[in-house]
């Protein structure tokens, strides 16, 4: 347990590298998120058009 | 040749004319350069430290505030396909246009630049410096902007767009300008700074031209 | 009218026989790419946060290091791979380099970000301040301002190939003035040293701190080319569709999809008459 602690104190500077790291990793992430979600979307919205008209859709 | 000086005069003429243009840039950079003793506070001994910095970022800001009349007036009323179509090669008609917005510009900037010097409270003997480098630099602040002047045209708020994509470019201008001032106060000697300055003039002066005729013409495509 | 309608738009189709390759062979590489960029990023961050032993010097915060020099690499090297492929576009108007470029911007700018908050927060414990005016992250500060610029001037016209083309030329003209720039801030930074500045990076520097930086370096990578594919499928397709809905048969509007992006809704009628 004190170990984790000690971790997490990072030499006193825990302060600066936690949020360092939580902020590449929100940047970075939410990139990636948002990345993945458009093209998913635009996917979709692709295949919807190229769908022929006389076709059932869901 | 004729056709070069006849459009270079032109944009002259039509800067003096519209509403005193000239005189808009040079009361505009003389007002941002008074705003800082407000900001800073009026100690002479500060002011003198940073004198030419200020007066070089008012530059800068007249500069780009200039750049919109560069092209979009003659892109509005179509004279710039006119310009395009002629048999002037379009690099040669942008240098005409960019000379005549530096005489409009950069130019009174810079003989108007020792009254401001002495309300910024500069030591005297540095005025030389300052005005050679603002001759020297003003030059590459026409010829850069035009680049994002063309690049923007067409564009939605092309105001806000020209600033973002010149500003940083201004950037070795500022600091071989600014410097050069700041070596010579320090007793360095300005000479090393005024000729990288010249340096980013006159490698500006063929390829800024070629960068801002191969934007018009995909703005005009 | 109506005729040269319909054969631009074939031609407009045609023009993605070679990016529907693209979307074959992409589709294929994403999942393994993602994976991978996951695994050695993990590993990475294992090694950075709790493998990698303390620096003598810098203690814990040495730690920061570990994302900010890859993130600064990824910021330098993006930028390049947008300059080249906007170099491409312009010489060879090659649909995907313009879509590469477009596509990478914004992940480089990402970098960016990362590289220059990160750098305050390792700046505060080793300079005492949030924001020094290090040579090297002014030009970062620059780096992220040019790529801004980019992003900014690309989305900036209603026509979206003028666009393409503006920010394909600002961005060589970005790369011509970097070192300028670069040069002229170093220069700066010399006139303006300031008292002592520990430099974030020597020239030597331990086994035990190069391993993980390189890891997260690769890891970096990796994720770079994952947004990269993404981010240029989904261009591809939201351009085919615009075609589609363009020139093509039309779906009924209750299923075009809506919101997201403005140009979405972009009206017929300007495309249609250039």
């Amino acid at each position: 347990m004190d170990q984790v602690a000690g971790w997490l104190m990072m030499g006193g500077y825990g302060g600066f590298v936690w949020p360092a790291y939580g902020l590449a990793a929100a940047v970075l992430g939410g990139l990636a998120f948002q990345s993945w979600r458009r093209h998913r979307r635009s996917g979709a919205a692709l295949a919807r058009l190229q769908t022929p008209a006389d076709m059932p859709r869901q | 040749m004729a056709g070069w000086l006849g459009l270079f005069r032109r944009d002259i003429r039509l800067s003096l004319r519209q509403g005193g243009e000239v005189g808009l840039v040079v009361g505009f950079f003389v007002l941002v350069v008074l705003l800082f003793p407000f900001g800073v506070g009026p100690e002479p001994e500060l002011l003198g430290r940073i004198g030419a910095g200020i007066v070089w970022v008012a530059a800068l800001l007249a500069a780009v505030l200039s750049l919109d009349r560069l092209f979009a007036s003659d892109h509005a009323d179509g004279g710039l396909d006119l310009i395009a179509l002629s048999a002037m090669p379009l690099e040669l008609a942008v240098f005409a246009k960019v000379a005549a917005h530096w005489v409009t510009t950069g130019l009174p900037v810079t003989l108007i630049s020792p009254l401001l010097a002495a309300f910024v409270g500069l030591d005297p003997a540095a005025i030389p410096v300052l005005m050679l480098g603002l001759l020297l630099g003003t030059p590459a602040l026409s010829l850069l902007g035009a680049i994002a002047a063309a690049l923007t045209l067409g564009a939605r708020r092309p105001g806000v767009l020209v600033s973002l994509l010149a500003l940083p470019l201004y950037l070795p201008p500022l600091i071989f300008g600014a410097g050069a001032v700041e070596a010579m106060l320090a007793a360095e000697g300005a000479r090393a700074h005024l000729m990288l300055l010249g340096a980013v003039t006159l490698a500006a002066l063929p390829l800024a031209p070629l960068a801002t005729a191969a934007a018009l013409r995909q703005a005009l495509d | 009218m109506r005729q040269s309608t319909v054969e631009k738009g074939a031609a407009m189709l045609t023009r993605f026989a070679n990016p529907a390759r693209f979307m074959r062979l992409s589709g294929a590489t994403l999942p393994w790419l993602g994976g991978a960029a996951a695994g050695v990023l993990a590993l990475g961050l294992v090694w950075s946060l709790a493998i990698a032993p303390p620096d003598y010097q810098q203690g814990e915060t040495v730690r920061i290091m570990f994302i900010h020099v890859p993130a600064a690499w990824m910021a330098l090297s993006v930028y390049l791979f947008v300059a080249v492929a906007s170099a491409v576009a312009l010489v060879s108007r090659h649909p995907l380099a313009e879509i590469a470029a477009q596509a990478a911007a914004p992940v480089g700018a990402a970098f960016t970000l990362v590289c220059l908050a990160t750098g305050s927060l390792w700046g505060r414990p080793m300079w005492g301040a949030w924001w020094v005016w290090d040579a090297r992250l002014t030009s970062v500060l620059v780096l992220l301002f040019l790529y801004v610029g980019y992003i900014a001037l690309v989305n900036a016209f209603d026509d979206r190939s003028r666009g393409a083309r503006a920010g394909s030329l600002l961005a060589l003209v970005g790369i011509v003035n970097l070192p300028i720039i670069k040069f002229s801030v170093d220069w700066w930074n010399t006139l303006h040293q300031p008292a002592s500045v520990v430099r974030l990076s020597g020239p030597s520097i331990a086994l035990s701190l190069l391993m993980p930086l390189l890891v997260m370096a690769v890891g970096f990578g990796l994720l770079f080319g994952w947004l990269l594919l993404l981010r240029m499928r989904t261009l591809l397709n939201e351009r085919k569709a615009e075609a589609l809905r363009l020139h093509g048969q039309p779906a009924p509007p209750r299923h075009r999809p809506t919101g997201e992006r403005g140009d979405a809704a972009m009206p017929a009628a300007r495309p249609v008459l250039r």
